[in-house]
């Protein structure tokens, strides 16, 4: 196995985050979206540790700091979804458009 | 740690002590007004006065430390500068540029020091009896706080970069202030202007250090005076650029003409902030920077001088006609302050580094103390104009009496300290040959000397012209107008030309102990005739001014009293002559009565009238077609142009976040692509 | 290293594997038009994702993105989607049609310049197989002694997460239900 290989992997599915993060109208599938990008970055870590072979075995912990943020990440986003749901009856992003003149 | 080097030091004046531990540790107080800004902001809110306790704690704690340091220096003189250095850049040419923070700590800055802490203390002590009950106190502590500590940064600082840090930090925290009620949108406009106005002139700063620090490959002020004072063959080059882009810089924070108009409204917030703005902080500044970059103006680039001169002296006597037409008591001494700046700016500029710090000197107690009495009033009659004043003296006299003392300083009569800073400016002036600005600073002091009589003749003479009860301030606001009237009657004797107080010697000896001499002239004994020519002409408008506007405030009383003591007790003691004392009273008083009346209204008033109005007249063209038509249009067009640059940009801001985030990829794609392509 | 080498190994054919059904299964999360099969396509892409971890000798770190992931976070997204009652049969205004071209370019684009970049980096870079796994004591000593700091940190930030969950999500009473709550 190279190391390319899981970059390519890694770019392809952070791609389809980014696309995701555009076109989505939901805020949840937002969310989603940004859950794949994250993916395809604690591939990337894995992926150097596992050619790197550090010692500790950094780029191991840093995907498990990653997810553990992630997780917090997605708390809070949904729980901000919900009060923006609560107040305006929908969850859609493209109708938040109040931080504009 | 970095300090002088032993050839820079040895170039030093000779005989300066470098000051012990007090010197050595002087960043303590640039810091500690900044521990006390996070201390308000963190736990004002839970203290008994909101945080006031730990903004007056830090700047008392200050002011013991200067007036170590201020003993020091009057004693043996001090010069101590310690940089570390936190940065550093590549230049043309493989130099590199250090950048510093540290302190610098000679007479100059010990002044300064000295002045803000203890301006300062007794403003803040004002200040919590003031802001008593206001809505926000514990951010205007906090604000107040962090306007004091940029201050000291700003005149502690060794080097231009740390000086402009703390101009900006000046900056910031008079916006917080005058914008301090932003309830009101006309505040609000208030503070932008002033942050706006500054912003045009720290342009000119910000070059002025790019050329000098490039030039010279350091920002150090004690390495532009050696250079300066050595005549560096590389430094003549921009001398003259660097210097009136210092000078436009100064211009602004110190409100010259035409950059002063942001300083009247600036007069929204509240009144203490206006007391340290115009004393010790804030509108010192350009004057300090023109002392602190001195060796420049005298030793390289006397060709400036001309140009800052007319401009000082242009404000000095556009700002004093100002005041005469002001009603709201605080716009009468906001457009003072322009004027004495004009004096300090043109002192200064003509050569006059100790005549035109010392200015400053006296000028922070006298106007401070004008300012705490003027807020002090306006506490009492919710009022900012002189017509709803009157008569005050009866319901305040300790605001009165110390603004009474103020006044006088301030008109520079004999042997208040105003008449000794003043005196020295014009003798300065004289002794460099601008012959003509010295007489405009005479005409100067003639006007300053009639708005004053003005001024106090409307607020405390006369009859109360407005609603309720005032009442005397209490003593945590009486007690700083105290504390400041001493210096304003007394600091003038710490500089009589040619005397010299026993060890301390004297404010000319303080200010000299720089990195090198200054060069500037003093005088060997007082130039009495010139001093009585100015004394006669604060003398004249005083008396104008008191004949003018005394009268028109209580007509009415004025006329019982006239009546009731001469008339009334004559007619009840003589009962059995009460005909032949009506019969010659009433032969004589009529026509006599109409001779003086007659004699009053068309020769004394006319006189009086003829020059009030002359000097009204000239002033409303100067205020309504000068200032206000032709420099606030030029303003205006500027802003305006701002603002339909705005109104085009912000199509871009669509509030899409998703938009935003398309933007942001394709921006880091972009730069990718840069990098592997030109790499 | 040609392309027959490269599929000579047998690993690389169950890496093709789990690539194409990661691939796959995220491509349907975010083009699917149904919101409780983009979550459930979340799981599978989560779960081809650990198979690769595995594959990369980092067996806890793919446990931990099933229990944290699969267990946790997709369980909440499945609240989410309830609670914010979003459409979860067939709806075709789940997207912004508008944006789709140009999103399908960018990310195209961000795809092209990773990939040729990481290819033109690290060339044919050889990475640790199945066999080499990492020794969990290693990534408990590296957390709990290295990166402890961080790790603390991290902790910090979750419960401040917890907290502001509450507070965000909490419905506030209005002035009529506190009056009668207050009364009981």
């Amino acid at each position: 196995m190279i190391l390319p290989q899981f970059l390519i992997l890694a770019a392809a599915l952070f791609s389809l985050g980014v696309y995701g993060l555009l076109v989505r109208r939901n805020a949840v599938m937002v969310l989603l979206a940004v859950e794949l990008m994250l993916a395809a970055v604690n591939i990337n870590l894995v992926a150097f540790e596992a050619a790197l072979r550090t010692s500790q075995a950094v780029g191991q912990v840093f995907a498990i700091f990653v997810i553990t943020v992630a997780a917090a990440e997605v708390g809070i986003g949904l729980a901000i979804v919900l009060m923006i749901f609560r107040n305006r009856q929908s969850a859609n992003v493209d109708e938040f458009d109040l931080m504009k003149w | 740690m970095w300090y002088l080097t032993a050839e820079e030091e040895a170039h030093a004046a000779e005989a300066l002590s470098s000051g012990g531990f007090f010197a050595e540790w002087a960043g303590v107080m640039l810091v500690l007004p900044f521990v006390a800004f996070l201390l308000i902001v963190f736990f004002g809110k839970r203290m008994r006065r909101h945080g006031a306790e730990f903004a007056i704690g830090a700047l008392a704690v200050n002011l013991v430390w200067s007036s170590v340091l201020f003993f020091q220096n009057a004693v043996e003189g001090i010069h101590r500068e310690v940089s570390w250095v936190v940065g550093e850049i590549g230049v043309f040419g493989g130099d590199r540029l250090v950048f510093e923070l540290g302190w610098v700590v000679d007479g100059l800055s010990i002044m300064m020091f000295w002045l803000v802490s203890f301006v300062g203390l007794l403003v803040f002590v004002y200040a919590v009896g003031y802001m008593h009950g206001d809505v926000r106190v514990t951010a205007f502590f906090a604000a107040f706080s962090l306007f004091a500590g940029a201050m000291l940064v700003l005149v502690g600082a060794p080097n231009l970069v740390q000086l402009i840090i703390g101009w900006e930090g000046v900056g910031l925290a008079s916006y917080l202030l005058i914008g301090h009620y932003w309830e009101d949108l006309d505040n609000v406009r208030a503070a932008n202007k002033a942050f706006l106005v500054n912003k045009v002139a720290d342009v000119g700063l910000i070059l002025g250090a790019v050329v000098l620090g490039f030039t010279l490959g350091t920002f150090r002020f004690s390495e532009l005076s050696v250079a300066a004072f050595d005549h560096s063959p590389e430094l003549a080059g921009v001398a003259v650029a660097a210097g009136l882009l210092l000078f436009f810089g100064a211009m602004g924070k110190s409100a010259q003409f035409p950059l002063h108009i942001w300083l009247p409204d600036a007069m929204a917030g509240p009144t203490p902030v206006s007391a340290l703005m115009h004393a010790a902080t804030m509108v010192t500044a350009g004057v300090y920077l023109m002392g602190r970059a001195f060796p420049l103006f005298e030793y390289l680039a006397s060709d400036t001088r001309g140009l800052m001169v007319a401009i000082g002296a242009i404000t000095l006597f556009a700002a004093g006609l100002l005041a005469l037409v002001q009603d709201d008591i605080k716009k009468v001494l906001a457009y003072s302050t322009v004027s004495q700046l004009g004096y300090m700016m043109t002192a200064v500029a003509a050569g006059g580094y100790t005549a035109g710090l010392f200015h400053l000197f006296t000028h922070a107690f006298f106007k401070a103390l004008l300012f705490l009495g003027a807020g002090a009033v306006i506490h009492a009659v919710h009022s900012n104009n002189m017509s709803d004043m009157g008569g005050l003296r009866h319901y305040m006299p300790r605001t009165h009496w110390t603004f009474v003392v103020g006044s006088l300083s301030l008109a520079g009569i004999f042997p208040l300290a105003g008449f000794w800073s003043k005196d020295e400016i014009l003798a300065t002036l004289g002794y460099e040959g601008y012959t003509t600005v010295m007489w405009i600073g005479i005409a100067g002091a003639f006007v300053t000397a009639f708005y004053m009589a003005r001024a106090v003749a409307l607020t405390f003479w006369g009859s109360y012209k407005g609603h309720g009860h005032p009442h005397e301030a209490p003593a945590v606001m009486t007690v700083p107008l105290i504390g400041l009237a001493i210096p304003s009657i007394f600091a003038g004797f710490l500089n009589v030309p040619g005397v010299e107080l026993g060890p301390i010697r004297n404010f000319t000896a303080w200010l000299g102990a720089r990195v090198v001499p200054m060069g500037d002239h003093h005088a060997e004994s007082v130039d009495w005739a010139l001093a009585a020519v100015g004394l006669a002409a604060a003398l004249t408008g005083l008396v104008l001014g008191w004949l003018v506007f005394s009268p028109d405030a209580d007509t009415q009383r004025a006329r019982d009293r006239f009546r009731i003591p001469v008339l009334y007790p004559l007619l009840e003691a003589k009962y059995f002559l009460d005909h032949i004392a009506w019969a010659i009273v009433n032969a004589t008083k009529g026509p006599l009565a109409r001779l003086v009346d007659w004699t009053n209204s068309y020769v004394i008033d006319g006189v009086v009238n003829a020059a009030g109005f002359l000097s009204a007249a000239l002033a409303r063209f100067v205020y309504g077609g000068l200032d206000q038509r032709g420099i606030d249009l030029a303003y205006n067009g500027l802003s305006q142009m701002a603002d339909a640059a705005g109104m085009a940009a912000r199509r871009l801001q669509t509030g899409r976040v998703q938009q935003y985030a398309a933007g942001f990829v394709v921006g880091a794609l972009v730069l990718v692509l840069m990098i592997a392509v030109f790499r | 290293m040609s392309f027959s080498d490269w599929i000579s190994q047998p690993v690389n054919w169950v890496f093709l594997g789990l690539a194409l059904a990661v691939l796959a299964a995220g491509f349907r999360v975010v083009t699917s038009q149904n919101v409780v099969h983009a979550a459930l396509f979340l799981v599978a892409t989560l779960a081809g994702v650990a198979g690769l971890f595995v594959l990369l000798s980092a067996e806890f770190v793919a446990w931990v993105l099933v229990l944290v992931y699969i267990g946790a976070v997709v369980v909440l997204f499945l609240f989410g989607i309830m609670i914010t009652r979003a459409p979860t049969g067939q709806d075709v205004g789940l997207d912004n049609r508008r944006a789709r071209p140009v999103a399908a370019v960018v990310s195209l684009g961000l795809f092209g310049v990773l990939s040729w970049t990481s290819v033109r980096a690290f060339q044919d870079t050889a990475v640790a197989g199945v066999g080499e796994r990492t020794p969990t004591d290693i990534l408990g000593e590296a957390l709990l002694g290295r990166f402890v700091f961080p790790f603390e940190v991290v902790g910090f930030v979750l419960l401040a997460a917890l907290i502001g969950g509450i507070t965000l999500a909490r419905r506030d009473l209005t002035p009529k239900e506190e009056e009668e709550r207050g009364a009981v």
